[in-house]
């Protein structure tokens, strides 16, 4: 990427990527932080405190909130900010509206989030927001399409590079799926509550159609595009293959829409919906796998660099991870396993195998490839890379692990039956029966929040010592100035 | 590639417009039918809109995040008929605004909780779980007992969910309407012009927190759990028949 003489800060929208940057740790540290006290008010209950603010079922909405668009959210908006003007050559259109995503997008995730401790909910997951946040939201997310196209219309050359078309598809997928679900009627003009314009079952459609596209597109797509940038940089070499990622892009975009239907097997949804639902989702293996290939297989020749590069460490170790839960997914939308696993721990950890392992390794990795540049300086700590990277890999060990047990273990409990035909156990011992495993579950998410306190030292540090070159840099030319007049 | 994807690369509008083409369909195939195809809701008598004492209570249900796990869904395994009761109905949840069914059971699910036990008994787990129930793990919630509930904005909200469909009922025309198909003392209680005076008159009879005096968000909440799941007399129809519309 050539940047001629001009140097990559002026040339490029570099304040705004911080922002978001920064923004993107700081929403991840609240995030995690909120998860694993959630976590572990599961396994001591006596810290709710009969605090009505910080109870599960208020907090909970809150953690969702702050990882998926507090963290996640910020970290696309950075990383497609910086992505798109480095691949179009072209500095980010629009730095007002660029700002204003910005805070607009922070103003609703604090009022989302003290809302929920509130109590001001929609009762919808992952769509809690109360309307006048979703009316911000969706103003947020018009200005930042605006701003993407335009300046993907400046490019400096014909062709959008692949990243940019998984960000372009996360863009109009969230905003299809943000409006549809979020059609209400409020109570009043000044009333924080209003009532979903859909009920029962058409609701639950809805939901999980909204629902698992958000983890399709926002936690998927988006990330994807992230990857379609960050893992050839690193690696320094071409994707691996042009041709797979033509197919699995709009295979990927195609077939998620389809598979929403299976959160719902074995309820009151028609049949039809939930097995048409499983059949893509079992479809959807290939593409999801033709995106992991094309990214690990991007590292072929170049494997050594996982012995040397702890950022190839995380963003491989990402790939792993999102192969693993696309291989799980689909193989939890098979009705024999669904009627197992739903309702249990085992999607909980399935949603975090793809959360932790895909979503914020994929970030983590792209970050520290991201910040120096951003700062032009180098990471102030390689070593302390790798210990983020071990202990957020032994965190999400155990939480994977953990939930496996509580998750399978509640499954066969609550479904057996004992010699006379009778149920052979209560649901109060099911619960019993997953203490040792929330603890351990609790015990894995304080392993990943100690990494990204790490990480967010680091990162204060390399930002740190680039203003003090940056001060002796300009002291130094000042001190020539003054010799030169004198 | 004979397709020649090159054109859609050097083309944004091009690609927007096959994008938005791509993620389309399958919301759409998925979603509208279920508006459309009679058997989607079961035709079952006994389901009806919530009580305005209800309604309310399903707020406080949904403001508490009871949902995040507590599921309202049972599902038709012979374990779960055996722990609650009959696997549920699209119907029964035909007037929820947004549905409730639920994606984890943390807790029990809660579809047929109806009757199950007593008000005294929910009253006290609700306040102390563990009181009742020495190994659960759900939080207390001892402010439901000791807020009023705020039932000013009760008219307001019925009108809002008349909005999206409930038969609450304004005028006479619609009040006739809901006694032909409901009866006349339900029809009663779906009238958006008496609300607060049925909301009280429901809270004073139910008496549901023993303390007569004032009406509690502990009343409501209760008056919901209550509810749910009772609405319709599965006696009245034969073994298989719900299995028709599945």
């Amino acid at each position: 990427m050539a940047q001629g003489a001009v140097a990559a800060d002026t040339q490029y929208d570099y304040d705004i990527v911080k922002k978001f940057a920064i923004m993107a740790l700081v929403w991840g540290v609240l995030g995690m932080t909120a998860g694993t006290y959630i976590a572990s008010e599961l396994a001591f209950p006596f810290l709710n405190f009969d605090i009505a603010q910080i109870t599960f079922g208020r907090l909970r909405p809150g953690h969702t909130t702050m990882v998926i668009f507090g963290f996640g959210g910020n970290a696309l908006f950075a990383t497609s900010y910086y992505v798109v003007q480095r691949t179009c050559q072209a500095r980010l259109w629009g730095s007002g509206l660029a700002n204003f995503t910005f805070w607009g997008w922070q103003a609703a995730l604090v009022i989302g989030v003290l809302g929920y401790m509130n109590g001001i909910t929609d009762g919808k997951e992952y769509a809690e927001f109360p309307w006048y946040v979703d009316i911000l939201i969706t103003l947020v997310w018009v200005a930042y399409f605006v701003v993407y196209v335009q300046t993907l219309r400046r490019r400096s050359q014909p062709h959008i590079y692949v990243a940019n078309w998984f960000y372009l598809a996360f863009i109009l997928a969230t905003a299809i799926l943000h409006i549809f679900r979020n059609l209400a009627v409020p109570v009043g003009l000044f009333h924080p509550e209003s009532y979903s314009l859909y009920a029962g079952v058409q609701d639950a459609m809805v939901q999980w159609w909204y629902g698992h596209n958000a983890v399709g597109f926002f936690l998927t797509a988006a990330f994807l595009g992230m990857m379609y940038y960050f893992v050839p940089k690193q690696a320094g070499r071409p994707i691996y293959s042009y041709r797979l990622s033509i197919i699995h892009f709009w295979a990927l975009s195609f077939m998620y829409m389809w598979v929403g239907g299976h959160h719902l097997h074995w309820t009151a949804l028609p049949d039809w919906t939930s097995s048409l639902a499983a059949a893509f989702s079992i479809l959807l293996l290939m593409p999801s796998w033709g995106g992991m290939i094309n990214g690990i297989m991007t590292l072929s020749g170049a494997w050594e660099k996982l012995r040397t590069d702890p950022i190839m460490l995380f963003l491989i170790t990402a790939l792993s991870f999102y192969g693993m839960s696309t291989f799980e997914g689909p193989m939890m939308s098979l009705k024999s396993v669904n009627a197992l696993s739903h309702y249990t721990d085992w999607t909980v950890g399935h949603v975090h195998s793809g959360a932790l392992g895909w979503v914020a390794m994929i970030t983590f990795g792209s970050f520290y490839h991201l910040i120096p540049r951003l700062w032009e300086t180098r990471l102030w700590s390689t070593r302390l890379v790798y210990v983020h990277f071990w202990l957020a890999t032994i965190g999400i060990v155990l939480y994977i692990a953990a939930m496996w047990v509580s998750g399978i273990g509640q499954g066969l409990m609550l479904r057996a039956f004992d010699d006379y035909g009778n149920l052979a156990y209560t649901f109060i011992e099911s619960v019993q029966f997953m203490h040792w495993p929330l603890v351990v579950r609790a015990l894995g998410g304080a392993f990943f929040v100690s990494g990204i306190l790490l990480m967010c030292f680091n990162v204060y540090m390399t930002v740190r010592t680039a203003k003090q070159e940056q001060a002796a840099l300009e002291g130094k030319i000042a001190a020539k100035v003054a010799q030169a007049g004198a | 590639m004979k397709l020649n994807h090159e054109s859609i690369e050097i083309n944004a509008g091009l690609m927007i417009v096959l994008i938005m083409l791509a993620i389309s369909i399958g919301g759409l195939v998925e979603v509208v039918p279920l508006y459309y195809i009679e058997d989607t809701v079961e035709k079952v008598d006994g389901v009806r809109p919530y009580t305005p004492l209800e309604q309310r209570g399903r707020d406080i249900f949904i403001r508490e995040g009871c949902y995040t796990c507590h599921s309202q869904m049972v599902r038709p395994f012979r374990d779960e008929d055996m722990r609650y009761g009959h696997y549920s109905l699209a119907a029964e949840s035909q007037y929820d605004h947004p549905f409730q069914w639920g994606s984890k059971r943390t807790g029990p699910d809660l579809a047929r909780v109806g009757g199950k036990y007593s008000n005294a008994w929910h009253v006290k787990h609700l306040v102390n779980p563990r009181s009742v129930v020495p190994e659960s793990i759900m939080p207390n919630y001892p402010w439901l007992l000791k807020t009023e509930l705020d039932y000013s904005d009760i008219a307001a909200r019925m009108r809002a969910l008349k909005a999206v469909g409930v038969p609450y009922s304004e005028t006479d025309e619609e009040y006739q309407a809901n006694v032909e198909k409901f009866g006349k003392e339900i029809a009663e209680m779906l009238d958006i012009n008496n609300a607060e005076k049925n909301l009280v008159k429901q809270a004073e009879a139910g008496n549901y927190d023993k303390d007569p005096s004032r009406v509690t968000e502990m009343d409501a909440l209760v008056a919901y759990l209550q509810v749910l799941g009772t609405m319709v007399d599965f006696s009245k129809y034969d073994e298989g028949y719900f299995a028709e519309f599945r």
